[in-house]
């Protein structure tokens, strides 16, 4: 069958991977409710949500495994429904929970999806070397798959995703059930091949995202509440500025930092001791906590200016969306 | 083309993987053997063809056919790998093609391996040897067409027991529409031309007259159609069965 001719090698201004106003529902529930979003060569987007947000839903309609009930979702500029071919052969795809073929060995799997994929056999031979030394799996070859560990087999999806080198990239928790070394060396790959692609992780390790994405989308109950760099979704955390330490006998000059005008909250860890003092928004902190901490003679260890912290913006963006959403 | 090749590759790879396929082989010979000497009473006769064997042939493929379609899909989407493949650049036509021709080969081996047979009968006497080729070929389609069947139900379920009932139930359907005791029934109950056209689409009718001998066209094109439309059916399933 013949697919319409795609709007150009890629979608609008450049975009590899495009979401528009996507809507699907499941019975009455409504998993993805009108989101946009784009990517481009370069970007690594990691899709972030509580478990239900429709994170998995929408990498769906985009990968073309499911059709939205409205919008549209484009790959490489071809409508991945109505030109599903040509968008399956630029795109990579990892599904949620790595699914293979039990019984097949990890080298017929990738050359399963080589054939399928019609890569030719010097390109293939070279694309299959330099997959399989990235991902570790020389000596998980003749292996069959069913036997392999969740992380052996993380890996083995991630390979036959990237085995044809394609421009676009949708990986559902790549890093998920990899040990921290796998996880930093699939990090590390991922953050090589965005150089000249488009690539959309979703996961639910927040990790992650500071160290392997340079976009960030935040989605609530099938919204899109937040699409921005992880250092500006991170500045709006409460801990911004925040000045934690560590510190013997600091009994006394905790109640004296909770009287500075510029400190919102004084937070005591109670597994460590550790004191973190929040400042009112825009206020700068340090000075005066070093000043009272010199005027009480306490020496405080790892004095630390915090940046703010993801899980806390997380929070309090996915807390709050879901008690504003509640009836 | 790669899509269709790289596909029926995985399934034979899948069927000599898994003991499913010696199992089903083992289960076919024995219930060929048992049909053929005892319940085909093949001594007694005193013939030197494979009429005892052949009689048989059709109730044999009913039952285990379908046993050996229902993974086909059904297999994929209550694994997840049905997402994978949805995401490959495959036809849902190359994809159905592929796994149907894998599991047609694989009925074509089952059949092969009942050679013994051919071989004792032409030991014993002198065999009609055409027939007996001719009634393998009519095996074979009607295999197909049995298959085609339960290749597309397959697609419908991610419960492989139900793909194999859906696909009993029709496969029966087709065989029983052409038997005297059924036409019989239906003839008081039907317009004659209805009884006609259910005999026209009996498997069994068609299959019978092929293991006669009688290589007629029609009978050969009825197999074809049937698993042209079946594997058809099966495609445009696909186009709208989503991953679960």
């Amino acid at each position: 069958m013949r697919e319409r001719p795609a709007r150009g090698a890629q979608g609008a201004i450049g975009n590899m991977i495009e979401a528009e106003s996507l809507q699907r529902s499941f019975g009455a529930r409504r998993a993805v409710r009108g989101l946009s979003l784009s990517v481009r060569p370069g970007q690594i987007l990691g899709l972030l949500g509580p478990n239900g947000a429709g994170k998995t839903t929408t990498l769906r309609m985009l990968a073309g495994v499911l059709a939205p009930d409205a919008g549209v979702a484009r790959i490489g500029g071809h409508d991945v429904q109505r030109q599903a071919l040509a968008a399956r052969r630029v795109l990579g795809y990892l599904p949620e929970g790595a699914p293979l073929y039990a019984e097949m060995s990890v080298h017929a799997l990738l050359m399963f999806v080589a054939r399928v994929r019609g890569l030719r056999r010097a390109h293939l031979a070279q694309r299959y070397e330099s997959v399989v030394q990235a991902l570790e799996l020389e000596n998980l070859l003749a292996q069959t798959i069913g036997t392999l560990s969740k992380g052996q087999r993380r890996r083995v999806g991630l390979a036959q995703a990237i085995l044809h080198d394609p421009p676009a990239l949708i990986l559902d928790e790549p890093t998920d059930g990899l040990d921290p070394n796998q996880q930093a060396s699939v990090r590390e790959l991922l953050r090589g091949l965005a150089r000249e692609r488009a690539i959309i992780v979703s996961t639910h390790l927040l990790e992650d995202v500071p160290q392997l994405c340079n976009r960030l989308a935040l989605l609530v109950q099938g919204r899109l509440l937040a699409d921005t760099t992880p250092a500006e979704f991170v500045a709006r955390s409460r801990y911004r500025g925040a000045v934690s330490f560590t510190a013997p006998a600091a009994g006394p000059v905790r109640a004296a930092l909770g009287l500075l005008p510029e400190v919102d909250t004084v937070e005591i860890d109670a597994l460590s001791g550790r004191v973190t003092v929040l400042p009112k928004s825009g206020r700068e902190l340090l000075p005066k906590v070093q000043t009272l901490l010199a005027s009480y003679q306490v020496r405080p260890r790892e004095l630390v200016l915090e940046a703010g912290r993801m899980d806390d913006v997380f929070r309090s963006m996915t807390e709050t969306d879901v008690a504003e959403a509640m009836p | 083309m790669n899509g269709l090749r790289a596909v029926l590759g995985r399934e034979l790879y899948a069927y000599w993987t898994t003991p499913v396929a010696w199992l089903f082989l083992i289960v076919f010979l024995l219930l060929a053997g048992v049909c053929t000497f005892f319940l085909g009473d093949f001594f007694p006769r005193g013939q030197a063809d494979l009429t005892a064997f052949f009689d048989f042939v059709p109730w044999l493929l009913l039952v285990l056919v379908p046993a050996a379609s229902m993974r086909l899909w059904a297999e994929e989407r209550r694994g997840g790998t049905f997402e994978l493949l949805l995401t490959l650049p495959l036809t849902p036509l190359a994809a159905m093609l592929g796994k149907f021709l894998a599991a047609w080969l694989f009925v074509a081996l089952a059949l092969m391996l009942t050679f013994p047979l051919w071989l004792t009968v032409n030991y014993l006497g002198h065999a009609d040897n055409g027939a007996i080729l001719a009634a393998y070929l009519g095996s074979m389609l009607l295999g197909g067409a049995l298959l085609a069947v339960g290749t597309c139900l397959s697609a419908a379920t991610r419960n492989q027991v139900v793909a194999f009932m859906l696909s009993l139930v029709v496969g029966l359907a087709y065989l029983l529409s052409g038997a005297p005791q059924v036409q019989d029934a239906l003839a008081p109950l039907l317009p004659p031309g209805v009884v006609q056209a259910l005999f026209e689409f009996s498997m069994l009718a068609h299959f019978q007259h092929i293991a006669r001998g009688v290589l007629d066209l029609g009978d050969v094109l009825f197999f074809v159609v049937t698993i042209a439309v079946w594997l058809g059916a099966g495609a445009l399933l696909l186009k709208h069965v989503e991953a679960d």
